[in-house]
């Protein structure tokens, strides 16, 4: 029986076939069709967003709070080129996304015609795969090969530009089942002989180190738990990159904590002095890496990544395992535990005690005194009085994101949604509302700037017209906090254009929507006023008034090793040579 | 030990100025990507090859497999080694992508272009085309009293060696195919 349907019914069809319950997007004439058929079923709810870009992010923030797949439904010309950003974004942070753009007739595409854009053409290098759809005969075969493609390997956004006649006219439907998925079917075992080579590396490794990222959390569930069983079993230290918090627990006790630029100086520096580097699902992204030529010198390096074009692209390693994380891990603890469970554990215990010597620096201390709140007392507090709740973290990009990721502490997996990679300010507004649509009850708090969080101010629309109790903690330094400590560093303090002038009243802004506002500048009233947050039943704008002029420390200065991190202000003199300030 | 073997200072201008770990030497490959002949194919090469700022020295395209939908994209390009590695990996995360053969590696193979050659002159100069383009087994696909233009087949070199024949004897115009390769023996 084939089943004859109109290209909007088959969009909506196949969505649901596909298990989607939350659509993000805005409408607009060349995806009235789609929006038509949406309006009269019950199944997927549609979340209108303010801006395109916030439809984005919030399926980004969906999608890594669950696991599956954010979907986006926006219109042609402006409302696919506001995506963009958000595409980018999900392609660097490997998010699996399908967006869903309307486009002028087939019969007009190329005349110019009114809100036409070559999407496919713009969106080509910022999507993994992207197709525009001429004929609705084609279009459910297409649908479900863009949700393999976005899901199957290193997962990413993927992008179908639907002309609108292809929406009116009928066409026969194809289940998920039986609708070819092409060839595109990237391998997950890794190579037992790789994974053997690993186990003995293992076996000898007198300073080892595991090193995770992004892909653990992307592999799903039980490639976390896998990584905790290999840590708990060998004793590894285990430190992450910014994507792969919350993987490994921060309350387990192989956390040395996040490493990189603003990272923990005892996991750089574990990382400078190892001599077996398990790098899993990460990238060496040179946030992480530092100085190359100065990466880790002595170390064996294994590389554990899904996408092949990850291994030897920054950094030679040893041992290459293209596969699944997940899979891979599962292989390597067999083989690992059927030849003894081996480590040289009286060498790692000593190994231990050097970690703990430069855990003792106390990397991330800072003094709170006097009468203005420090950024790093807020989260500490936040954290605090947040932690025992089931809490979802998004945050905008900048200082107040590395603190966040050095203060508070996450022990779950999807727990922590920030824009690693793009480094996209005005990420984290519309990426908290994605995840409190897939998870209502549960408290979702956005870390932001307050110039980040301008940037997608209007989502608060969205925010309250579907009772969204988000909460954003802005931290309210008045400046572009990071560009202003670069240009500390590195500019000769000429502040250019790195404050923010002109800033609404927070509280009234929010009240203006509707919503609650709350300022705080005395250290005192914090706890009562965060309290005070997480007790309202319904988004809160939270303008916490910080030191204006702090640094995030620690940090490993452009052009410079692990080994040679900046703990405090005092040690900032001349640090940064010419050569290193060309970098970003 | 030092593993990496990285040129000392190799990153020092920028971030993203990641040196070769393998070695500096820039080599010629010959890459056969069998690709699904789908709109936009070809762009997702070209803007992989531009966007990550690797060489194109010569690249052709045809479809190859018409019941499968299946095109070959010839490319030669150059590069360290470590890029030359990037490149296949790039190339063959891309969706449309089936396989990536590296034809300089992979064994013996064979690699042809063609070209047509216009060459205008009369007397002496005309004469001397002629004789050399037997040398070189050009064929002669259309002539006039003052011109001639070959059709000449073999590798890139051979035919910059007869342009550069052409050249004094009034070469007009060039038009060239770039590279096609297939590897030698039974293997497909």
């Amino acid at each position: 029986m084939t089943r004859q349907m109109s290209g909007a019914q088959i969009v909506v069809k196949a969505l649901k076939d596909q298990g989607v319950d939350t659509v993000f997007g805005y409408p607009g004439g060349a995806v009235l069709p789609i929006y038509d058929e949406i309006f009269q079923q019950n199944d997927i709810r549609h979340v209108l967003v303010r801006h395109e870009q916030g439809a984005t992010h919030a399926a980004e923030g969906y999608a890594r709070s669950t696991g599956k797949p954010g979907v986006v439904l926006v219109t042609s010309g402006p409302g696919a080129t506001n995506a963009v950003t958000g595409m980018t974004d999900a392609l660097m942070d490997s998010i699996p996304m399908i967006v869903l753009t309307g486009q002028v007739p087939t019969f007009m595409i190329g005349n110019d015609a009114f809100q036409e854009a070559d999407t496919v053409g713009i969106t080509r290098p910022c999507t993994k795969h992207n197709w525009l759809v001429r004929d609705t005969n084609e279009l459910a075969k297409t649908m479900h090969q863009a949700f393999h493609v976005a899901t199957s390997g290193r997962p990413g956004p993927v992008l179908i530009d639907i002309p609108k006649d292809v929406q009116f006219a009928n066409g026969t439907y194809v289940a998920p089942a039986k609708a070819d998925k092409g060839h595109y079917n990237p391998r997950v075992k890794g190579d037992m002989d790789r994974i053997t080579e690993l186990a003995a590396l293992m076996e000898t490794a007198k300073k080892p180190v595991i090193y995770s990222g992004g892909g653990v959390i992307n592999s799903g569930k039980a490639a976390s738990m896998l990584l905790r069983e290999l840590a708990d079993a060998t004793k590894f230290p285990v430190t992450s990159t910014l994507m792969g918090l919350g993987a490994y627990p921060a309350n387990g006790d192989k956390w040395i904590g996040m490493l990189g630029m603003h990272g923990t100086y005892e996991a750089n520096m574990t990382m400078h002095d190892c001599d077996l580097m398990i790098c899993v699902g990460a990238r060496f992204d040179d946030r992480i890496t530092g100085r190359v030529d100065a990466f880790s010198p002595n170390s064996k390096k294994v590389h554990i990544d899904i996408d092949p074009s990850s291994i030897n692209k920054v950094i030679h390693v040893d041992v290459p395992i293209i596969g699944d994380i997940g899979h891979v891990l599962e292989d390597l603890m067999k083989v690992w535990k059927s030849r003894g469970r081996k480590t040289e554990s009286e060498a790692i215990s000593k190994w231990w005690g050097k970690i703990n010597e430069w855990r003792a620096k106390d990397c991330l201390a800072y003094t709170q005194e006097g009468k203005i709140i420090k950024p790093q007392y807020a989260l500490q507090r936040l954290e605090a009085l947040t932690k025992d709740h089931d809490r979802y973290i998004t945050t905008e990009v900048g200082q107040h994101q590395m603190w966040a990721a050095q203060f508070l502490g996450f022990n779950d997996p999807n727990r922590w949604m920030t824009s690693g990679g793009l480094g996209t300010m005005g990420y984290g507004f519309p990426a908290s509302i994605g995840v409190q649509m897939a998870h209502p009850e549960s408290l979702v708090i956005n870390i932001a700037g307050e110039a980040s969080w301008l940037m997608n101010m209007q989502e608060m629309g969205t925010a309250i017209q579907y009772r969204l109790p988000v909460k954003q903690f802005i931290l309210n330094n008045e400046r572009l906090g990071m560009v202003r400590q670069w240009q500390e560093l590195l500019h000769g303090e000429r502040y250019s254009s790195s404050w923010s002038e002109a800033l609404p009243d927070f509280v009234k802004l929010a009240e203006a929507f509707g919503a609650k506002g709350i300022q705080v500048s005395d250290p005192d009233d914090l706890d009562d006023a965060i309290l005070e947050m997480i007790n309202h039943d319904g988004p809160v704008l939270f303008d916490c008034l910080v030191e204006k002029h702090e640094n995030c420390f620690p940090m490993i200065p452009s052009g410079k090793a692990h080994n040679e991190m900046l703990l405090g202000n005092a040690s900032t003199e001349g640090a940064i040579e010419s050569g290193g300030a060309v970098m970003v | 030990m030092n593993a990496l073997r990285i040129k000392k200072g190799a990153s020092r201008k920028s971030a993203y100025d990641l040196k070769s770990t393998y070695g500096d030497e820039i080599e010629t490959h010959t890459l056969a990507v069998l690709v699904d002949n789908e709109a936009g194919v070809l762009a997702r090469v070209i803007g992989l090859f531009s966007g990550r700022g690797y060489n194109i020295e010569s690249l052709t395209v045809a479809e190859t497999d018409h019941a499968g939908h299946l095109s070959r994209i010839t490319v030669v390009t150059t590069g360290t080694p470590q890029v030359i590695e990037q490149i296949k990996a790039q190339l063959g995360r891309l969706v449309p992508v089936h396989d990536v053969h590296d034809l300089t590696v992979e064994g013996p193979s064979v690699e042809r272009e063609l070209a047509l050659i216009k060459v205008a002159g009369v007397g002496e100069k005309r004469v001397e085309a002629m004789r050399t383009s037997e040398v070189f087994r050009a064929n002669v696909v259309d002539s006039t009293l003052e011109s001639f233009v070959f059709e000449i087949t073999g590798s890139p070199e051979k035919i910059d060696a007869f342009v550069e024949m052409m050249r004094p004897l009034g070469l007009v115009e060039v038009a060239r195919t770039g590279v096609a390769a297939i590897m030698r023996g039974n293997a497909g």
